[in-house]
């Protein structure tokens, strides 16, 4: 770092409840909304711990989302390599040019369009729960596969080939695999991707990819990066909201006796999760691309600059009742969970509809569903990127 | 009121339709924000004004 304050402090990372951010964010709210702190990963940079002052940024594009991965990596001197059609990387105008044709595969009416489909995944999943007999880890049995077919569907991946896809993507994501078998996944979901392009380009079909391909515009490279980055991102993602979310439900049985007397309140409940949840718990990453001035402090080309998106949806600012409750008739407000500006997530809708189906088909199926385990021996996510649950051991 | 969209601005995230249905659409080809009613009536106030609070490209400006 090229300044001469002193480094303030490292990112808040520790959770004394495991259901809320980190307690310091609030000092830091108070008293140091724009710091310079040390990164869990070793990288320094700003923290940014403001509800608006995290929207600022997020809408400013002379900060770069061209960092080098979610996680690590300092200023980039030089931008590092964006994978072909990861464009979660990418600034505008190239950004723009790959969000573009997806956008209109992820809108509002699209996405009601796939509720039947959902909800015909999540049944399924329930019933071979129900099958199996209780108690069952959620994460594996329910959360994890319900947005994994999912992106099944949406992609085109033929049924003959999801139990694969489903493996392959669950070992992806394991922490107790062997790195190898991590690596193999990786590899075998990378030619799976390329050998549905090819096949597509084949035989034109209804889905994404398909119609990605007709529209000429991708290479194959790209397309098969657009399609490993929807994974990406819509996989774990959505895996830890359904599990988190339960978890969050069970600790809080007033919440869930408001949503059992009255189911009209899922929709705000699911916003209410996202902003109460908020898994990216380290925040969003960006660059400065030049010098900014953000309350007094001057930001310099090349810093890193975080988004603490966990902290600006608990800012009493924005949030003025008690924001530290889940309360699920909380009047809808806009949240961070999905961030803000150009990247704002571009499968929010899908995952809103993921969110209710599972969360409802759940609690309506198994009325007297319990942890099976104290809270406190749950495992958490602490050190993930994606907050969340490692195993979630459910009883009814 | 009245309502001016940049449709240069839209990122296709949806949030202004799931906040005022009645006033915001998406084009099905590419999601980009259709205005539906640039006069909207004044009862649909608060709706429009949470939408381009929530719109995250800031393309939406509620005039008066
Ligand atoms: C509850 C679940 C989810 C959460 C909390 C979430 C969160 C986010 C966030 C915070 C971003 C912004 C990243 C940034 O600005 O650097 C993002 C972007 C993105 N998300 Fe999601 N996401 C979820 C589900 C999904 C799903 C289901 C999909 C697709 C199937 C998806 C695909 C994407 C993509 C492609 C981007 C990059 C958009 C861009 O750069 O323009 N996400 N997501
Ligand atoms: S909320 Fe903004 S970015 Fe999203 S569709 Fe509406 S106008 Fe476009």
């Amino acid at each position: 770092m090229t300044t001469s304050q002193p480094l303030t402090g490292t990112q808040p990372t520790v959770r004394t409840c495991p259901l809320d951010a980190p307690e310091e964010y609030r000092a830091l709210r108070a008293q140091a909304p724009v710091a310079q702190v040390t990164f869990p990963d070793g990288a320094e940079g700003w923290l940014i711990s403001r509800y608006e002052d995290v929207k600022t940024v997020l809408a400013d594009q002379r900060f770069s989302a061209n960092r080098p991965t979610l996680t690590g990596g300092g200023a980039a001197d030089g931008a590092p390599p964006v994978r072909p059609g990861w464009f979660i990387f990418m600034d505008a105008p190239e950004h723009t040019r790959f969000r573009r044709l997806l956008t209109g595969e992820f809108t509002v009416r699209r996405m009601r369009q796939l509720v039947p489909a959902v909800e015909q995944i999540v049944a399924e999943r329930l019933d071979a729960m129900a099958g199996a007999g209780s108690p069952v880890d959620l994460v594996q049995a329910f959360a994890l596969p319900i947005p994994s077919l999912v992106i099944c569907e949406l992609l085109g991946v033929p049924y003959a080939d999801r139990e694969e896809f489903q493996r392959n993507s669950a070992n992806m994501l394991s922490l107790t695999a062997d790195a190898e078998v991590v690596q193999g996944a990786w590899e075998a979901l990378r030619q799976h991707m390329h050998r549905l392009v090819r096949a597509k380009r084949a035989e034109p079909t209804d889905d994404i990819l398909g119609k990605l391909v007709q529209a000429g515009e991708l290479t194959d490279e790209e397309l098969a990066g657009v399609g490993s980055l929807l994974l990406f991102a819509g996989h774990e993602t959505t895996a830890n909201m359904i599990a988190l979310g339960t978890m969050c439900l069970l600790e809080n049985p007033d919440q869930l006796a408001a949503l059992r007397a009255d189911p009209a309140l899922w929709d705000d409940a699911i916003e209410e999760l996202l902003r109460y949840l908020t898994i990216i718990q380290y925040g969003l990453r960006r660059v400065a691309l030049e010098d900014v001035e953000l309350h007094g402090h001057r930001i310099k080309a090349g810093s890193l600059v975080v988004t603490a998106l966990s902290s600006g949806n608990r800012d009493t600012e924005k949030f003025s009742d008690h924001p530290d409750q889940l309360d699920v008739a909380r009047a809808r407000g806009p949240h961070l969970a999905f961030g803000h500006g150009i990247h704002q997530c571009i499968g929010q809708q899908l995952a809103r509809v993921e969110m209710r189906a599972a969360l409802r088909a759940l609690f309506d199926r198994f009325p007297t569903l319990r942890l099976a385990v104290p809270a406190e021996d749950v495992p958490m996510r602490h050190d993930m990127v994606i907050y969340g649950v490692h195993e979630l051991s459910v009883a009814w | 009121m009245k309502v001016i969209i940049d449709e240069d601005k839209c990122v296709g995230a949806g949030q202004c339709v799931l906040a005022a249905p009645d006033v915001f659409d998406q084009r099905d080809e590419d999601g980009i924000v259709v205005l539906l009613d640039a006069l909207p009536p004044d009862a649909l106030r608060s709706q429009v004004e949470n939408a381009a609070a929530l719109c995250p490209a800031l393309a939406i400006e509620v005039v008066k």
